[in-house]
């Protein structure tokens, strides 16, 4: 029986990628452990290695091909004593169950990872004040908008540097800070080695003394172990000292859940720093997002935490063509104009939020979808003003419910708006458990689409 | 090398009090001229009455909270101050009131920042623990044990980056030194040659366990020793030791060399903050420093023999500081406390 060589992933939220290369031709002969090809993603380059013997039957995918999905069969290996025949008798049907059922939903385990990549809306900006009239767009991915954004602010400021682990010489284990090693040396770019908590007040020196650390956390899960320096030094320093001394520094990397890395490596810290006074922090959606704010929160003479989301990182939008694109931090965006509802959403939770606003168009639900960008300070001016228009609120977030940044919205939302609400107001939010591992939990753990519109359907009464 | 060293974190305090003794048998005394020991006995002295008074105000229920006295152990900051060069910072922790006068701060603002005045420091929101002064280069008054340590190798980050030629210095005690981002910091220091004089005032108790209830070793100056940081014991009851040593730790520094370590031997006569009823140790023990190794005696006594101040001179000097503190401590009672306005500013820039 002939057997596929299917298109392997390189980590756990890598969709697609390019095949490269290959090292074997039609007919050669491989042994398990041959390196057969090169494949790569906009992180990272891996080579294939067989891992049963035979000879290469059939490549079915050329090299130099963009885009290879993740499992996509790349060639057939056939076994001793086969030939080009017994291709076309086994070569289907075996293929579509080839991956184990885990494998299968792994792919599609967190319902924004099946998304079609490049298909994210483009963001309306049109109510981007910041952006002239005009303006060209271009395609940007998040990771990239992000490496922009540093290096034009290292070009702007010569006391900007940015530090973490795995930074400067692997280019970035995430590969935001790609090529910031060359262009700003060592000085400017530095590894650090594994110690959270050292190097995050090592920052806050720094910037007590008026530098400009950007530290990155290879993830936000980690700077728990910082977290002390982070509130206890850089938030509340500069009340401490009546206003004498602050920190000018910006803790940034990837937060919440990427996937099937289960509890520890899993959980959005969103509310835990917009708990504390002295701190801005960000949650960025799109690359313009990304790019503006980032940019806004080095020139911040405050301490912010920005927080990213690997998968995002591989995500296309448009953003804005401009020299110097610089988003206001505390302002949130309307994303999506609507009467019926107001979706309000900030980080990944507006991957869902979105879909789910095209669904619910299509069953003639108007869904008003506000991208906060900022978690603190919180723009609830921009979430009155929608909910008075439409009477009814539905959040979305990732993280746990107790104590979420949805528990606030709503609070302030009774509070200021009581008067305007039809219905109670609803959070979807990631499920009040520690993120688990298997395939199938994930997924139940983390919102979804569907959830999202039961909750429209809830408080518009169109159950 | 190796093997002696090992000797010493394997067993007895006996062999790391063979190291300190040959250490200190050929201790670095830097020669103070008669202006020397008069600013030193004037600057210790004023950090001695001024934390008898702040003593007295706590009682009063003027100061609240916390409250760490640092009488005992003003050889150490005054020796280091002597040493430093214009635009090298100080770092420190909780016991900090003596750091902020040895950097030249107003004793009026540190005073009434105690009492949560509006002419504090902080303006009334720091206390005791958390003030601060960019101009002096007086970085804080910390209150987390330790943090001042990863934070002070930061400043010395800062110097590098900048090429400056400045030195920060980073106190902290005894208990912090066993902390575990104390270590992450040694790592960087050395690993980019940062200019960081780590300085641990020893005062052989942190809170109430004692060094060696609490350290698997007692010698604090070797604790850089896995990194390849130099370290020096110190006598820190006598501020001509502390100046010396200093001196050399802040040229290492200054060099190039990477941080240096300083342990100084020191002593707190009160208890840990004012709360602490000191039942761990016994009166004789402190009573026994106090008489036999006072620092600020130890000047006055040299500045009598050397005939360089009599006992009326050294009454004047003790008057003059008097009337600062008094004044200080005037200020800290009549300065209205801060306006209720203030709640809300000096949380974001």
């Amino acid at each position: 029986m002939p057997i596929d060589i299917l298109m392997p992933a390189l980590s756990p939220t890598m969709e697609e990628g390019k095949l490269a290369k290959w090292l074997k031709a039609e007919g050669d002969t491989i042994s398990a452990g041959d390196v057969i090809a090169e494949i790569e993603t906009d992180k990272a380059t891996m080579e294939v290695e067989a891992v049963d013997e035979g000879t290469l039957g059939k490549i079915l995918v050329a090299e130099g091909t963009d885009n290879v999905k993740v499992n996509a069969k790349i060639a057939i290996l056939l076994a001793e004593g086969e030939d080009a025949s017994a291709m076309d008798s086994g070569g289907d049907a075996p293929a579509a169950d080839k991956p184990a059922p885990a494998q299968a939903e792994a792919s599609s385990a967190p319902a924004v990872a099946s998304a079609p990549t490049p298909a994210a809306p483009a963001p309306e900006t049109a109510d981007d004040p910041e952006v002239p009239e005009g303006t060209q767009m271009k395609s940007s991915t998040v990771r990239e908008a992000l490496r922009d954004a540093m290096a034009e602010e290292m070009r702007r400021d010569p006391d900007v540097f940015v530090m973490g682990e795995e930074v400067a010489e692997y280019q970035g284990a995430y590969k935001i800070t790609q090529g910031l090693l060359d262009e700003f040396t060592a000085k400017r770019v530095i590894d650090t080695p594994i110690t959270e908590h050292g190097f995050a007040g090592l920052g806050v020196g720094a910037a007590m003394a008026g530098l400009k650390p950007i530290v990155e956390f290879m993830t936000f899960n980690f700077a728990m172990q910082a977290i002390d320096q982070i509130i206890n030094s850089a938030a509340k320093t500069l009340y401490m000292s009546g206003g004498q001394m602050g920190a000018p520094i910006v803790f940034r990397g990837p937060n919440g859940a990427a996937a099937r890395v289960g509890a520890q490596h899993s959980q959005d810290y969103a509310s835990w720093y917009a708990h504390v006074p002295g701190l801005k922090v960000i949650q960025p959606y799109s690359a313009a997002d990304a790019k503006g704010l980032l940019k806004a929160a080095i020139r911040d003479p405050n301490p912010v935490i920005f927080l990213e989301n690997e998968i995002l990182y591989g995500h296309s939008f448009e953003i804005p063509d401009m020299d110097d694109f610089v988003l206001p931090i505390g302002k949130a965006k309307v994303e999506r104009s609507g009467t019926d509802v107001t979706l309000v959403s900030w980080g990944i939770g507006m991957t869902y939020t979105m879909k789910a606003a095209d669904e619910l168009a299509g069953m003639g639900i108007s869904a008003e979808v506000i991208n906060l960008r900022t978690i603190r300070p919180l723009d609830i001016d921009t979430v009155l003003a929608s909910v008075r228009k439409t009477g009814r609120i539905v959040t979305i977030e990732e993280a746990f419910p107790m104590c979420s940044v949805s528990s606030e919205i709503a609070y302030q939302v009774q509070e200021k708006a009581f008067d305007y609400l039809d219905a109670p107001i609803l959070r979807v939010t990631g499920k009040d458990v520690p993120m688990p591992y298997a395939a199938n939990l994930e997924k139940l753990a983390l919102p979804n689409v569907g959830e999202v519109i039961d909750a429209v359907k809830a408080v518009t009464y169109t159950a | 090398m190796a093997t002696a060293r090992k000797t010493t974190s394997a067993s007895s305090k006996s062999t790391s009090r063979t190291r300190s003794s040959a250490k200190k048998a050929q201790p670095a005394i830097a020669k103070f001229d008669k202006d020397e020991e008069l600013h030193a006995y004037r600057e210790m002295l004023l950090i001695r009455r001024f934390e008898e008074k702040a003593g007295q105000l706590y009682g009063m229920g003027l100061i609240g909270g916390f409250c760490h006295l640092y009488i005992g152990q003003e050889a150490v900051v005054v020796g280091m101050q002597m040493a430093k060069k214009d635009g090298d910072q100080m770092i420190t922790g909780y016991r900090d009131h003596g750091h902020m006068l040895a950097m030249d701060l107003d004793p009026k603002g540190v005073m009434a920042e105690l009492t949560g005045r509006r002419g504090g420091l902080s303006k009334g929101k720091g206390g005791s623990m958390h003030m601060f002064s960019k101009e002096k280069h007086f970085y804080g008054g910390h209150g987390i044990v330790g943090a001042q340590v990863s934070l002070g190798t930061g400043l010395g980050f800062a110097n590098k980056y900048r090429e400056n030629g400045n030195v920060a210095m980073a106190f902290f005690g005894d208990g912090a030194s066993n902390q575990g981002q104390v270590y992450e910091s040694f790592n960087m220091a050395e690993l980019w040659k940062l200019p960081v004089v780590y300085v641990v005032e020893n005062n052989k108790y942190g809170m109430g366990t004692s060094v060696a209830r609490a350290s698997a070793t007692t010698d604090l100056s070797q604790r850089g020793d896995s990194f390849g940081i130099p370290g020096k014991q110190v006598d820190g009851m006598d501020v001509r030791a502390v100046k010396a040593a200093s001196e050399e730790a802040l040229e290492w520094c200054r060099e190039g060399k990477g941080p240096f370590i300083l342990e100084m031997i020191t002593y707190r006569y009160r208890g840990h903050s004012m709360s602490d009823p000191a039942k761990y140790r016994s009166k004789d023990e402190v009573q026994k420093m106090r008489t036999e190794h006072d620092p600020i005696e130890q000047v006055r006594a040299r500045l009598m023999e050397n005939g360089w101040a009599s006992e009326d001179d050294l009454k004047g000097i003790d008057k003059e500081v008097r009337a600062r503190v008094a004044e200080a401590a005037e200020f800290a009672q009549t300065d209205p406390e801060p306006d209720a306005s203030e709640l809300y500013t000096d949380i974001l820039l």
